[in-house]
């Protein structure tokens, strides 16, 4: 690294960088094997200036053929290296004038169905990539099906490989209304359909002369202007205790604070709260952020409450709003999205993670077993195999507090927990009981 | 009155994620560790941890690996850091167990992979159950691919292909006797995501971060400051540079970039515009293969 002019504009620069209020968007990419995700990827990075001089030469170095595989930038792996293919989520990072971006490369094998779910459940935005020549296959319906049931907000298809298609209007139209009709099924409130090259670059970062007849966005000029900050809940109070700061200290004596971070909505010092499962009610006498007092926490701060009266709270209580009080419910009718190669079956008895408190369960019934593909509901499916999704209700040992997952993405999900082997072994998401 | 935006910056949002994670493992853990070098990652690790128990102390102790090639500057912050904040600082060291017979000197120099041992030791000594490490996904491919929550069996190995689903925020803690679990709370920070939190926060640093005349000598095109471990080699030359470093290692491995930064601001604006990374820039140790950092990372290594 050569030396640089580093003086006052740049230390200002740099001072408001650390200010900037940007965005930080996670995006998961999803689609099939050998649909071109790892190039495609490599091209965002490369063309967004994200690559290193020193990864770039390695991945030249590492590439067979005459092009330099871009793939290579993210297949990382020995395996993946062996095989040519995404074994697991890597996450990846870059950096706009406008925005941050978090990307999780999810693989596209059948197989690593669960590493799907695993990346598109923090994202705000789901890429699926189709490639032109085959249109939708039972993946990309699989994908875009997961980032729905997740309600990732915003479903992004990239129509890969258009330079294989003489760069077909016909083809990229007819794959668009496939997909229409295939989303007017699911919830996806926002879906924007582009034609690119990943190879060659198309459409990616710059517009392509190749396709004259597409008008809409760039891939990465709709994925910095997309609207993010309304996707929050603001609404619904909602603050899962999470660790105990009694400090006992002699400049600290009486200090007990609630530690955790704001699930959705905003608490502010003086609210009247309710602390569950006790039903018990206080008001806020104080917020400890990370640099101090504050006056509000809002979704996602990682804040410390003080509460007027001394009340018996531990972790795994929540704090709410009398007026608005999430359910407070044993039975939990969820979807499940199943990640062991063991099934799920009734009667089975299991752990549940929800927001910080765990207890142990049994799963009563299962409802039915959805094919993703043609979304048709199984009601005489005896179990749920690895990557299966169903609707299944348990019975936990202590009621959880609870809001659905259409409503609230935090206190909507939880995971179950294999208690003899410790394995994470499935996300289920809360829906309305019947 | 205008409405209010609710939008955190995004030091914010990195910083809340982080806490959550540090708050989450001190939960449901019974005994986590902090691994502490005096380096920058580190150093933000340890103030994240502050003050997510703040106004009561951190709830565990900080460990440091000492291969024994540490800059003595780093040792130093290390301890004066570690007491300020009344924290238990634990040292396991690599020439002791050199000196037991339990590790050998390797023929490169390089002490990265004989730190593995000592620390899986000292694990086992102290019976951690979990550990906090600095590491960032943005710093190599392997660790791209890694977990927050990343399991480790009594071997203290990583099986990349058989990881943990990580689903949203709920993050597994469940182990059996023996095993334990890496926690990365720095995950999805990146190099600049770091600096620029050591200057809004005004975090201290070692002052070899930042840019200062040093005696150096070059060694395949990179600049190693002369000290206790780097001497001329035949044929090799010292010159005086003004130099800083980018990562904190071994001091006979780590090399120092010429660089103009003298303040964190400076160094903020250097690498916004660097076309290099960290690793690549200042790290002989990570070139010997493509996959050198899976490979010691399957050994139990960070």
């Amino acid at each position: 690294m050569g030396p640089v002019d580093v003086h006052s504009p740049a230390a200002e620069h740099a001072a408001e960088l650390a200010r900037a209020r940007k965005d930080i968007v996670r995006i998961a990419t999803a689609g099939s094997v050998d649909d071109g995700k790892s190039t495609l990827i490599g091209r965002l990075l490369y063309d967004s200036k994200a690559i290193f001089e020193d990864q770039y030469e390695a991945v030249a170095r590492a590439s067979k053929g005459d092009h330099v595989d871009l793939a290579l930038l993210t297949d990382g792996l020995r395996a993946e290296r062996e095989q040519g293919i995404t074994i697991d989520v890597a996450y990846r990072y870059f950096t706009t004038p406008r925005r941050t971006f978090v990307l999780a490369d999810t693989p596209g094998h059948v197989q690593y169905t669960r590493n799907m779910v695993t990346g598109a459940s923090t994202a705000d935005l789901a890429i699926v990539l189709v490639d032109a020549r085959r249109g939708m296959v039972e993946q990309s319906r699989r994908h875009a099906f997961l980032a729905s049931l997740l309600r990732v907000p915003h479903l992004v298809v990239a129509v890969n490989k258009m330079d294989l298609v003489d760069w077909s209007e016909e083809v990229f139209d007819r794959i668009a209304d496939e997909f229409d009709a295939f989303a007017a099924k699911l919830s996806v409130p926002d879906l924007t359909v582009v034609p690119i090259s990943a190879l060659h670059g198309d459409n990616v970062v710059r517009h392509s002369p190749n396709t004259p007849w597409y008008e809409g966005p760039t891939l990465l000029h709709h994925l910095e202007h997309v609207h993010v900050a309304s996707d929050r809940n603001l609404t619904d109070a909602r603050f899962p205790v999470q660790y105990v700061i009694r400090p006992q200290t002699d400049g600290h004596h009486d200090y007990r604070g609630y530690a955790g971070t704001v699930a959705s909505g905003v608490f502010r010092v003086g609210d009247d709260v309710q602390v569950l499962p006790s039903g018990l009610t206080t008001r806020i006498a104080g917020i400890d952020g990370p640099r101090g007092p504050v006056e509000e926490a809002f979704a996602p701060m990682s804040v410390t409450l003080r509460l007027d009266d001394d009340l018996d709270v531990s972790r795994g209580d929540l704090i709410g709003k009398p007026e608005n009080a999430p359910t407070a419910t044993q039975d939990l009718d969820a979807l499940v999205c199943w990640m062991a190669e063991e099934p799920l079956r009734p009667r089975q008895r299991i752990a549940v993670k929800h927001t910080t408190r765990s207890v142990r369960a049994v799963v009563k019934e299962l409802a039915y077993r959805l094919d993703v593909n043609t979304l048709h509901r199984d009601r005489e499916a005896p179990e749920l195999g690895l990557n299966d999704i169903g609707r299944v209700r348990l019975r936990a040992t202590q009621p959880l507090f609870v809001d659905d997952y259409t409503r609230n993405r935090v206190t909507g999900r939880f995971i179950l927990v294999d208690e003899a082997t410790n394995a994470t072994v499935g996300a289920g998401m809360l829906t309305p009981a019947g | 009155m205008t409405t209010p935006d609710y939008r955190l910056s995004q030091l914010e949002t990195l910083e809340a994620e982080s806490i959550h994670v540090i708050r989450e493992v001190a939960a449901e853990l019974e005994r986590p560790v902090l691994l502490f070098s005096g380096g920058k990652d580190s150093i933000v690790m340890l103030e994240l941890a502050r003050k997510a128990f703040a106004p009561a102390r951190i709830p565990f102790p900080v460990l440091h690996v000492d291969t024994g090639l540490n800059f003595p500057d780093v040792l130093e912050f290390r301890d004066k850091r570690a007491a300020e904040l009344g924290v238990e600082l634990i040292v396991a060291s690599v020439p002791d167990a050199m000196a037991r017979g339990v590790v050998r000197e390797e023929p490169n120099g390089s002490r990265n992979r004989i730190q593995t041992p000592v620390l899986l030791d000292a694990v086992e000594e102290h019976g951690f159950t979990a550990l906090f490490g600095g590491a960032r996904r943005d710093e190599d491919k392997a660790r791209a691919k890694e977990r927050v929550f990343s399991f480790r069996d009594e071997f203290g190995q990583w099986d990349p292909k058989n990881q943990r689903p990580e689903l949203w925020d709920l993050y597994n803690g469940r182990i059996h006797l023996g095993e334990s679990i890496r926690v990365f709370p720095l995950s999805n920070w990146t190099e600049l995501d770091i600096w620029q939190y050591v200057l809004r926060e005004d975090i201290a640093i070692p002052p070899l971060y930042l840019a200062e005349e040093r005696e150096v000598v070059e060694r395949q095109g990179m600049l190693y400051a002369v000290n206790e471990f780097v001497r001329p080699r035949d044929g090799e030359r010292s010159f005086r540079a003004t130099v800083r470093y980018r990562t904190v290692g071994d001091a006979n491995l780590t090399a120092a970039v010429r660089s103009e930064a003298t303040t964190v601001a400076d160094v903020i604006a250097e690498i916004a515009v660097t076309r290099m990374t960290e690793r690549g820039a200042t790290r002989g140790d990570d070139k010997v293969s493509d996959a050198a950092m899976e490979d010691r990372k399957k050994e139990g290594y960070f």
